[in-house]
Formats: structure tokens, C-alpha cells, sequence
């Protein structure tokens, strides 16, 4: 059983995870998104980067990629699905999570580390923390704002499928401590199922001591027992 | 067969924050233009080959809803009229 790590032509984090998930013991493998997934995929991966140059809009081409289908019909079956930065974006296209990533509301290129709020502390990501523990990711995103009309947002709240809201280091989702411009400072969201989850901020790139903090490493131990590891 | 090009125009939907559309009214206004509003759109023109405008309409509408705009964000109206060769 085989975790996929998605490439498509841009991708640029898909290294960073596999390196990540391999110190946490998870067989991984990057995939070339014209491969299609592997029989045996116990999760998949959409990593960062700028596939197709952000062409149309960030995501919209790569998740139009045959391979998503397949993602989508893993997800539907329960695989777990981790889309971050543009894997996030690649994800809201495809459809495996409801709403956009668009441009910041700065209209600049926001590079910094950023607090974030555990708002659903019963899922797979999430079950190290409780609810309103706040941990520190980086984020590197031109088009992280988080978009989708008020009923939607009232619902995804209700339903519990905001996973991470952008706070201060108290925790409190104040509009200074918004990098993006998101409605709700919402920095990542779970698809119909709680094994599906998209984010902006990287905690790939917060896993190893040595290389950028370890508040990432929950969330991807998380996903290693989800994935029977 | 008939030849024709569909205008596809892809805006944000109302309430929508355009940070571009308001860096490029700032950036007007700097220039000493005066100005109320400013908004963005993205304009495809598609050239394609149908039995009927109405066709094409259809066409162009599902080139649309399927990658051209994001409905979630976006609006879009499609616009037909004959091609010559």
C-alpha cells in the first residue's frame, strides 16, 4: 500500500512530502499525474508548486488532470486526501472540496509563518489537538483568500468541515491575523468525508526539526495512521 | 456547418474582492485619472464549427461551467456571432 504524492508539470512540494512522510515511516511515492494513481494507493498527496504556471486560475488546470477522477473516486471511497497550497486549490477545483482559493486580498505574495486554530479537533488531520489549540505553519500563496457565498460558509460551518482558521498566537481569528483576505479567516476545509482535507498553510514544510519546525507533524502522523501506518 | 466565434466573458460574481481589478483602479488614480469604480473580466474568443448559433451557444456555455469560469467565484455570458473565413 502506497501513498501517492500527485506531480503535475509545476508541482514543487511534492519532495518535501515524500521526505516528510518517510521520516514519519510512510511508504510514499511521487506520481506522475499522467500515470494515473497505483492499484494499491492508500492515500494521496496534492502537493504545492504552481502547476501550469497558475494558468486560468491557480488549480484550474491540473484539476481538470484524468488522474483526478481517480482522486475523486478515492475519496469518495474513504482514501485519505491531503491537498495543500495548490494541492488545496487543485482540490476546490476538482471539486473534492467546496469553495476557492483566489487572490489575496494584499494582491501580494504572502510568505510568512502564520497561527492557526484547530476548529474541528475530530478528525483524522486533527485528533492530536483539541479544538482551539493553536499551532504555527509556514504559508508561501498568491491566491489563499478563501471564497465561497455566505449560505455555503454557514453550512460548512455547521457541519464542522472548517478545519484551520487563521488567528493570532491566543487564538483568537482577528482580522490582523488574516495573511489572505479569507472569509472567516478560513485556512482549510474537510471534503464531504472527514478523510478529505485541503489547506493553504504547509505542514510538510514544518515536519523535520532541522528544516523549518515540527507543528506540521501531527497533522501528517495523522494521515500516516490513516493510511494504516 | 456554419463557423462561428463564441465570446465567452468571465467575471467575478457580484461582492466578490477583486484585489487586481483595485491595485489597477489605484494604480489609474495615481496617474491623476479620475475614476468611480473599475472591474475585470476575462474574455475568451472560441472558434468553433456548429450546425446552428444555438449550438454554439451550448457549446461555448459547457466550455464555461466546466473550466472557463469558476462558478463558485464567477459569473460568464456567452456572446455568438458568425465567423468569415
Amino acid at each position: 500500500m502506497t501513498v501517492a504524492i500527485v506531480r503535475f508539470g509545476g508541482s514543487n512540494c511534492d519532495r518535501d512530502a515524500a521526505l516528510a512522510l518517510e521520516d514519519l515511516g510512510v511508504d510514499a511515492e511521487i506520481v506522475w499525474h499522467e500515470d494515473g494513481l497505483p492499484a494499491d494507493v492508500s492515500g494521496v498527496v496534492l502537493p504545492g508548486g504552481f502547476s501550469y504556471g497558475d494558468y486560468l486560475r491557480a488549480g484550474a488546470m491540473a484539476a481538470r488532470s484524468p488522474i483526478m477522477a481517480d482522486v475523486r473516486e478515492a475519496a469518495a471511497d474513504g482514501v485519505p486526501v491531503l491537498g495543500v497550497c495548490n494541492g488545496a486549490q487543485i482540490g476546490c477545483e476538482s471539486g473534492l472540496t467546496e469553495g476557492a482559493f483566489t487572490t489575496n486580498a494584499s494582491a501580494r505574495f504572502q510568505c510568512e509563518h502564520v497561527h492557526l486554530r484547530v476548529e474541528n479537533a475530530d478528525t483524522p488531520w486533527t485528533a492530536e489537538y483539541d479544538a482551539g489549540d493553536v499551532l504555527s505553519l509556514p504559508i508561501a500563496h498568491g491566491e489563499g483568500r478563501y471564497e465561497v457565498d455566505d449560505d455555503r460558509l454557514t453550512q460548512l460551518e455547521t457541519s464542522e468541515r472548517v478545519l484551520f482558521r487563521y488567528c493570532d498566537a491566543d487564538g483568537e481569528p482577528s482580522v490582523d491575523a488574516n495573511p489572505n483576505g479569507s472569509k472567516h479567516n478560513v485556512a482549510g476545509v474537510l471534503g464531504e468525508r472527514d478523510t478529505t482535507a485541503v489547506l493553504m498553510p504547509h505542514p510538510e514544510r514544518a515536519a523535520l526539526a532541522d528544516v523549518g519546525g515540527t507543528d506540521g507533524r501531527p497533522i501528517l502522523r495523522g494521515f500516516a495512521r490513516a493510511v494504516g501506518e | 456547418m456554419t463557423a462561428y466565434t463564441a465570446t465567452v466573458t468571465v467575471r467575478l460574481k457580484h461582492g466578490v474582492l477583486d484585489p487586481e481589478a483595485e491595485t489597477t483602479q489605484q494604480a489609474l488614480e495615481r496617474l491623476g485619472f479620475e475614476l468611480e469604480d473599475l472591474r475585470a473580466a476575462d474574455r475568451f474568443e472560441v472558434d468553433l464549427d456548429a450546425d446552428s448559433a444555438e449550438t454554439a451557444r451550448e457549446r461555448a456555455g459547457d466550455m464555461a461551467e466546466r473550466l472557463l469560469a469558476n462558478p463558485t467565484i464567477h459569473d460568464y455570458e456567452v456572446a455568438v456571432a458568425e465567423r468569415e473565413g
